[in-house]
């Protein structure tokens, strides 16, 4: 995949709401003092007036969009997701979840891929923080393409939407005419039958590129890309488990509480099928490279070859 | 309404008060009877409502960061024509719109849920801020203890509001002096309070919360500030008109048996025959 294009989620973002601007004058986008890494900057370029720099007060960030969704903005709260899932999750739960308030959270640097800053700004609980919240929404892009579609969705929704975005440039994998993007629905990207990867994020290109590794070995990989964390798309998650009888999740978060509870809160449920659960093993990052650390941590298309083909057999 | 009448509304809120927090066996009187003028003077006299048309997008707002007051707001809201006088002893109940702390999903009239303390007064701002960003010219109001005040969320909505110079914006700290664990000075002293808020290029106006002059002269000075908020630091009494819960921070979060009920009822009605009866 060499000569693929690639492009960071939070570019994506960035890019997004500056497009969208003219189309929702309601759109306002707070920051906390870091509209340059969360690109929300290019937003601030094409309309200053509504780009609001709270400074480094996420918390308060918080209560504000809650304020300004009261009298019908559509404010997107954009910080790094340490800050916006982690310090501020009860200003998240108590005063946009609870009322039900039309704010959207765009976290960016999730997951190990923040790199050097090291683990005390690798977000890896988000999801399972944002999870908890009643009528809360949980998005996390795999791509460019899909990162633009779904901070067009959020617009789109009524209610408190979470999207989370990555600070390393990915694969764009969905580059195709055909695109479709529907928030609450998985995306089945490959058909296989001995097993089924569920991705999302980062882990979505890497798990196609670890089923074609699969494929060489004789092991048929079905994969599953799931953007949207919450409302699981359960319906495909469990056909897809009842069809191979074995399942992967795979994310670039701890594997307590994200994407791979998610999938065994539907399959214990609705059809029990042993899981092979990808991600931080209930471990802190640490400093380096993205691409050394999702090597390390075992989350790239290695990786996640390596632990399904000893998970299958 | 003239200060007799506001005088007498106060005291038939307060009697809500009371009456609210009895039946639900649970609650918070002493910090509701201290800003009962507060909230009558608001809703009585100085916020631009309209009890019929509740969303009025151009309406005043009222945010109660010192949520667990909800029997005060409650009370005032429902006196005001928000919803009977009566469903003020549901509170707290099970499936009542008068949940524990304020839940805009719930009542009509309530601007923003609240009661988690340091958070309302974040989301007033962000009404402030919308006002000002649309052309506006609605007032934002916001309740906060001077226990609350601890909280350091405060002080970053304080911070934005002064730099974002939200003149709309009016910040009422309920001074009763008390919180749950004892006087405010012992256990965390916020004071000098209100030097605190001109630090954050706020103006800021010292008053008796108990004196419907002073709190006109106050909301009108506010009113006339331009180019930055207003804090009022409001002087108040905890428990304020039922004599045995005056200045106990241990009626902060207790609710009267019924022999106290009866005690504070009779008290409340003193009050009132001395004003000359009801309105």
């Amino acid at each position: 995949m060499a000569d693929v294009k690639k492009i960071a989620t939070r570019e994506s973002y960035g890019n997004a709401l500056a497009q969208y601007g003219a189309e929702y004058p309601n759109l306002v986008v707070l920051d906390a003092d870091l509209a340059a890494a969360t690109k929300t900057g290019i937003f601030k370029k094409a309309f200053p007036e509504r780009h609001i720099d709270c400074g480094i007060a996420e918390c308060n960030m918080v209560g504000i969009a809650a304020g300004l969704a009261t009298t019908g903005k559509i404010p997107f709260v954009s910080s790094f997701a340490m800050f916006a899932a982690g310090r501020a999750f009860e200003q998240v739960r108590n005063s946009v979840g609870y009322p039900h308030l039309n704010v959207k959270i765009g976290a960016t640097h999730a997951g190990i891929t923040v790199g050097e800053d090291g683990a005390s700004h690798q977000c890896n609980e988000d999801l399972a923080l944002m999870r908890t919240i009643p009528g809360m929404v949980v998005m996390n892009p795999a791509d460019d393409i899909e990162a633009k579609a779904a901070v067009k969705a959020a617009l789109d929704y009524v209610g408190p939407v979470y999207i989370r975005f990555g600070r390393a440039a990915v694969p764009v994998i969905n580059d195709n005419a055909d695109y479709k993007f529907e928030m609450g629905k998985g995306v089945l990207l490959r058909e296989g039958t001995d097993v089924t990867i569920i991705a999302t994020g980062i882990c979505v290109s890497a798990s196609l590129e670890a089923a074609e590794m699969l494929a060489a070995d004789g092991i048929s990989a079905e994969v599953i890309n799931i953007h949207t964390i919450k409302p699981l798309d359960e319906e495909l998650v469990v056909a897809s488990a009842k069809k191979t009888g074995k399942v992967v999740t795979a994310e670039e978060h701890s594997v307590i509480g994200g994407l791979g509870s998610a999938v065994c809160d539907a399959l214990c449920a609705k059809a029990p099928t042993p899981v092979c659960k990808i991600g931080m093993y209930d471990v802190f990052g640490e400093s380096g490279p993205a691409n050394a650390l999702v090597e390390k941590y075992g989350l790239d298309a290695k990786g996640i070859y390596e632990k399904t083909k000893a998970f299958v057999k | 309404m003239n200060k007799l009448e506001l005088a007498k509304m106060a005291n038939e809120v307060r009697k809500g008060i009371v009456t609210a927090v009895h039946s639900a066996k649970a609650g918070h009187p002493g910090g509701s009877l201290s800003a009962a003028d507060i909230f009558t003077y608001l809703y009585f006299q100085e916020m631009n409502i309209d009890p019929k048309n509740p969303k009025d997008p151009d309406r005043d707002r009222f945010v109660l960061s010192k949520g667990h007051t909800a029997p005060g707001l409650y009370s005032a809201l429902a006196h005001r024509g928000y919803f009977p006088v009566e469903d003020l002893k549901t509170l707290r109940k099970l499936g009542s719109h008068l949940q524990g702390h304020p839940c805009m999903q719930h009542l009509p009239g309530i601007d923003m849920s609240s009661g988690s303390l340091g958070q309302g007064l974040s989301a007033a701002v962000g009404m402030a801020l919308s006002a000002k960003m649309d052309g506006k010219d609605y007032r934002v109001y916001s309740l906060c203890g001077d226990g609350e005040i601890q909280e350091g969320q405060i002080w970053e909505a304080a911070m934005f509001a002064g730099h974002r110079k939200l003149d709309n914006l009016v910040v009422i700290v309920d001074n009763n002096g008390l919180q749950i664990d004892g006087k405010v000075e012992d256990v965390c002293s916020p004071y000098p309070i209100d030097k605190k808020f001109e630090a954050f290029n706020f103006h800021v106006i010292n008053t008796d919360a108990h004196d419907f002059d002073a709190l006109e002269k106050a909301f009108n000075e506010a009113r006339e500030t331009k180019g930055m908020p207003t804090a009022i630091i409001a002087h108040s009494i905890k428990g304020k008109g039922v004599s045995f819960m005056e200045n106990q921070a241990s009626w902060h979060g207790t609710a009267p048996n019924d022999e106290q009920y009866a005690t504070a009822m009779a008290d409340l009605e003193k009050i009132g025959e001395s004003l000359g009866g009801a309105n």
